[in-house]
């Protein structure tokens, strides 16, 4: 799905992002949080006041997650299987992945706001069709 | 009627007050030329649409994506009635123009990422989830008079 030359771009954009990519991940939540309050009825346990532990926790996990993703492009689908059941069977977050739609806008938006004019549209439009992939793959399992 | 407060009026008042309406139209459209290609569906008489320098480059991409945002500038100034301003909008996007209501969405995200791109750190999380409804807002009414 993902073409060499988007992947390469991909590759070279979360190079930047690696020395920074706990604190993307945290500022993507409290963005989706703070602009889709809907999101934050997956997460009833968690203090949301801003610079939490359980924020800044879920941050770096979340982004962990996709510079793994980054990492085996080649083979998502098994990448990311664990994620897959846990989204699918124990988190069940919206089927139409329309909140993970929400989390890729607000991760593109820290990334904006951070990399200015490196997140050109040719990365724009190779990193957005990435989350997208990643996306599907979480919703794979739901039924 | 949408309600706004005082802190998301000033949110957008502020950012629209610094933004450059030709570059930044330009911008999104482009993107969305490019992010989404099958929106080129829309443009196919705006000749060379084959890459993004291309896009990026076209003049009748440029001077469109001033129009939209232009447009967009209308609804700022009716925050509480934007319903009624993209009326004609809405009847012209649906029956000649036969676009599809979820375009709206996507340009509307892609003109945060702009603006994110723009205003770097100042385009707050709470001047994000200002502009994200602003555009849901705007999406909607142009979806209102389709049929």
């Amino acid at each position: 799905m993902l073409t060499a030359e988007e992947k390469k771009l991909i590759t070279q954009i979360w190079d930047k992002v690696k020395p920074r990519q706990e604190e993307f991940g945290v500022e993507a939540l409290m963005r989706l949080f703070t602009a889709y309050p809907t999101t934050k009825t997956y997460f009833p346990h968690f203090d949301m006041s801003a610079g939490s532990d359980q924020i800044r926790g879920h941050g770096k996990k979340v982004a962990a997650a996709l510079g793994n993703a980054v990492s085996n492009m080649n083979n998502l689908s098994q990448a990311l299987s664990e994620l897959s059941n846990l989204h699918a069977y124990n988190l069940r977050v919206d089927p139409s992945r329309f909140a993970l739609q929400l989390l890729s806008q607000c991760f593109q938006v820290v990334l904006a706001v951070h990399l200015g004019k490196d997140y050109s549209p040719e990365v724009h439009s190779a990193f957005d069709k990435f989350l997208s992939a990643v996306a599907a793959v979480l919703a794979e399992k739901y039924r | 009627m949408v309600h706004w407060t005082a802190e998301e009026k000033q949110f957008i008042t502020s950012v629209w007050g610094k933004v450059n309406v030709e570059e930044c139209g330009a911008e999104a459209l482009a993107r969305l030329l490019i992010v989404y290609p099958w929106t080129q569906r829309f443009f196919s008489s705006f000749g060379n649409l084959s890459s993004p320098t291309a896009i990026v480059g076209n003049p009748k991409v440029r001077a469109h994506g001033k129009k939209v945002l232009t447009s967009f500038g209308e609804a700022i100034k009716n925050l509480d009635n934007i319903k009624s301003t993209y009326t004609k909008l809405s009847e012209l996007h649906c029956e000649k123009l036969h676009v599809d209501p979820e375009n709206f969405r996507l340009l509307g995200d892609i003109l945060v990422i702009v603006l994110a791109a723009h205003f770097s750190k100042d385009f707050t999380p709470g001047c994000q989830a200002t502009w994200q409804k602003l555009v849901g807002v705007v999406a909607h009414a142009l979806a209102y008079k389709y049929h």
